[in-house]
Parts: structure tokens; sequence; C-alpha cells
């Protein structure tokens, strides 16, 4: 059977192709971060990953997931440091000794966006008012629903306003996907939607600057949306690189990087701006 | 044309230059890609063709049971299989140990779960559709339950491979495993399926459909690979 040798030379072929592959490549450390979607979408990390790799010779791996479940890697010993932003949710992760040594490395703020013709009439309006007008009118409002910081922000907005969160109305649509895919919901039905900044920017960039919702509702106080990095206990996990990990986070609070990350645009606008203390 | 339909054109026309370029981060996908469905495929045939050959040709008390609890894994939604394989290879999970979170070897497990139940299925049916007068005539030559399963699969080999095939278009096609278990770290586990949920999620379309096509690429060159082989074997 002259047909079997093809075979057989086939067979091999793959197996060369997959032993060819190894591990990865004997390299150096390597740290493994969960971080959110925002800073992944953005193009941050993708800046940032080169430049710590130069500075102190380990690899980041990171893998962009809603804060929830950046949490809940960092709990089940799968990461060794967080990139996260729901403040309020991140000190009792702390405090229930998943987490230490918790420091702020930048913020950007939250805004409302909507169609150019503003439907609910929720320019210029607070927070609180502008929720309230949206729910009154009944114009679409698009949800992250999926637990992450943005989404966790949004409900403590509801609870500002006083009210119960729209769950049940067909107006309220909750997404649970991405920011971008969640604005291009609201984008779709012509609705509101709550982003943080530098997504926004990142989306409108995407459109050629021309974007069909437009920032409505910012410079609210309640709207601050502050980044922090935290190590995985090495106490809970015996297995994280917490060396590595307090290289990381000690770097990304550098006056340098620190720089850097301020120094981040895209269409000549800050998407970040770093306040490590 | 309208706005929307430029992303096709568009993603046709950048899926030419990634592939002309060899774009590094394309490269990287497509290795990717390329390794976790081969070791996932080696595994499930290897595992899934004699386990198929007994289930379409033996009789054995519960076979129809098996049978239809195999046919029913086909509907195994890709991420239940990717957070069953996370819990079990999560650090706190059981075998936590071995290291298999976010690399390409996690995924080829989970993969290798997926492609398992069609390739069973598939080599049953292909098995059982064979001329009875085969398995009789095999016994009367006295051969054993090995020879009659490899002389058995060798008959069926064009069903067998359409099996492999289905398999592999599964594999290659599933994103919840491989963005569960791997976790689309750049350079390591994001292959063409992560980066396209990816890029779609950062709002670029075009380049999403750009890797689509890729992937479409590289699909017909395996089937390319393996049509020519069958020519092969029936000359």
């Amino acid at each position: 059977m002259p047909n079997k040798k093809t075979a057989l030379a086939f067979v091999a072929l793959i197996s060369c192709l997959i032993l060819s592959m190894g591990g990865p490549a004997l390299a150096g450390d390597v740290l493994k971060m969960a971080s959110t979607t925002s800073t992944a979408n953005t193009g941050l990390l993708d800046f940032l990953a080169p430049m710590f790799q130069k500075d102190t010779g380990i690899e980041l791996q990171f893998v962009a997931v809603g804060t929830g479940k950046a949490l809940a890697l960092g709990q089940n010993c799968d990461v060794d440091v967080l990139l996260v932003h729901a403040p309020a949710t991140e000190k009792k992760y702390v405090a229930d000794g998943f987490g230490v040594d918790r420091k702020e490395v930048m913020y950007n703020d939250f805004v409302i966006i909507g169609p150019k013709d503003d439907p609910a009439k929720v320019k210029g309006l607070t927070v609180i008012e502008a929720l309230a007008a949206i729910a009154k009118s009944k114009a679409s409002f698009a949800s992250r629903g999926d637990n992450s910081g943005t989404h966790k922000k949004e409900l403590s907005l509801w609870a500002s306003a006083k009210m119960a969160v729209p769950e049940k109305d067909s107006w309220y649509v909750q997404t649970g996907q991405g920011m971008i895919k969640t604005i291009n919901v609201a984008s779709e039905k012509a609705g509101y939607t709550m982003t943080d900044r530098g997504t926004y920017i990142k989306y409108a960039d995407t459109l050629k600057g021309n974007p069909p919702l437009v920032i409505l509702v910012e410079g609210d106080k309640v709207l601050f949306n502050q980044y922090s990095v935290i190590l995985v206990n090495p106490a809970k996990c015996q297995n994280v690189k917490s060396d590595l990990a307090k290289k990381f986070s000690d770097w990304i609070t550098s006056e340098k990087v620190q720089k850097e990350i301020g120094e981040f645009k895209l269409l000549g606008k800050k998407l970040f701006i770093p306040n490590a203390k | 044309m309208s706005g929307s339909l430029e992303y096709i054109l568009s993603g046709f026309e950048k899926a030419v230059d990634l592939l002309i370029h060899l774009e590094p981060e394309t490269f990287s996908a497509v290795l990717a890609t390329v390794q976790a469905s081969s070791m996932s495929m080696l595994a499930s045939l290897a595992l899934g063709l004699p386990l198929g050959f007994v289930l379409g040709q033996t009789e054995f008390p519960g076979r129809r049971t098996v049978r239809t609890i195999v046919d029913t894994l086909l509907a195994f939604p890709t991420v239940v299989i990717g957070l069953l394989v996370y819990t079990f290879i999560s650090h706190r999970g059981p075998l936590g140990g071995l290291e298999l979170l976010f690399t390409l070897k996690g995924i080829a497990i989970g993969q290798t779960l997926l492609a398992l139940p069609i390739v069973v299925a598939l080599t049953a049916a292909a098995v059982e559709g064979q001329d009875p007068r085969l398995k009789t005539t095999l016994l009367t030559l006295g051969a054993d339950l090995r020879q009659s399963a490899r002389s058995t699969l060798w008959e069926a080999r064009f069903a067998v491979l359409a099996a492999a095939l289905t398999a592999y278009g599964r594999v290659v096609s599933e994103v919840g495993i491989s963005m569960m278990v791997g976790g689309n770290i750049k350079w390591h586990t994001r292959t063409i399926t992560t980066a396209i949920t990816l890029e779609t999620g950062k709002g670029e379309f075009g380049m999403g459909i750009a890797l689509g096509v890729v992937l479409m690429v590289l699909a017909a060159i395996v089937n390319l690979g393996l049509a020519f082989l069958k020519k092969r074997s029936e000359s």
C-alpha cells in the first residue's frame, strides 16, 4: 500500500510541527496578569508590556477579562497580579485576604454617551438627573450586565439615584459583553450607555473621529474611575511569583512609567491620567 | 456602498495583506491554531477511532445507551467544555499542579473533548455502514479484534476521513475553549478565533473579517492536502 507511506509521512510532518513548538522557548521570567477589557482594548497594555520587558527582562502575559473575572482568577491563584477598576470591591477583596499591597495607578472617568439628537435631553445634566431622564423617556440604555468594573459602577449610580435597576424594562438592555460591543449595541438602538472615557476615545478613533454617539454627561464627581494594581496574596497562593508581581507594581507606579501612561494618546487625547502616590 | 459593507471589502484586502507580508502577530495566531488543533486532532483520532470501531462493530450490553450518550455529547457547548477544563486545571483544581492553564496544551485538552464525540459517533456510523460480509470474512480468516479494526477502518477510510474533517472543522472554529482555557495571551495562546473576538471587541471589524479569511485559507490548505492523499489512495 504505497498510500500508507504518504499517510505516514503526513503524520510525521504533523508530529514535527507539534514537537517543534516545545515550551515557550526557555524565556526568562514570566509574570501573569489579569486585567480588564478597557486596558487591553485601548491598546495600553500592548504599549506597556514591551516596555516592562525591556526594563526588567520580565515577560508580561495578560488576560483581559471583566474585573469580576479578573478577581476570581486571582482568588484561584491562576495569575500573579491584577490591574482592575472597582475600588469598593477591591478593598473588600484585600480585606478578605485574597490580595495584598493595593496601589492606585491611574484614572480616567466614566461618561454617559448617546445619540447626537439626545432624545431624553440629558446633555449637561448631572448623572442622577440624566438617569432619571432616560428612564422617564424610555430611551434605550445599554448596560454591560457582566459584573465588570463598569457594570458595578453603573449599578451604584442607579442606587445613588434612588432608583431600582430597571432590569425588567424593555428599554434597558443588558449586553453581557465588553465595552465596545456594548457601545455598538447602544449605537444600533440609537440609545445611551455609560463607558469609561478611554474606551470611548478608542471607539471614536476607530470610527475616524466621527462616531454616532457623543459624550453628553461628564465631569460629575461620581464618574471618577480609579485603576489599581493588586498583588495576589502569596500567603494564600504559594505558587504566585510575588517578587515579579512586586516588581511590576513598583514599575507601573514609578515616575518614568507614570509619565508614559500620561503620554499614551489616541486622537490627541489622553486615555488614562496617572495618579500613583 | 453603504458604510458597514465596507468592512467586508476592507477585510478581504487586509487578509491578503496579512498573508503576503506574513505579519508576525497573525503568523503567531496561525501557528497557535495549527499547534493546538494538531494536538487535539491526533489525540481525538488516537482515542476515537478504536472507540468508534468498537461502538460500531461489536455487540456489548448497554451499547445503545452509550451510542445515545455519544450522540448527545455532539451538542456539548464549547463554553461549558472550557469551564469544565478550567475548573480542573485552575491552580485550585485537581490538576492545578500541571500548569496547564493559559497554555496551548490546555486548549488542546478541551478541544480533544470537543472532537472526541464527533470522531467516535461518525466512525461508528462509518463502520456500521460497511458491507456486512467484511465482518464475516474477517472472522472466517481468524482476524483478532486489532486486525479486524485495522482492516475495517481502512476499508471505511473515506468515511473516517470525513469524520476527521468534521471534527477538525469544529476544532479550528471554536472560540469558547480557547478563550476560557488559553486566555488569549498575545504571542502564546492567541489563536485565530480568539484574535477575531479581540478585534471585534476593539471595534476593528475589518481586521476581524480579515482574520476570518485567514482561517478559511488555513482550512482550505488542510482540505486540499487531504483531497490529494485521497486521490492517491484511489489510484
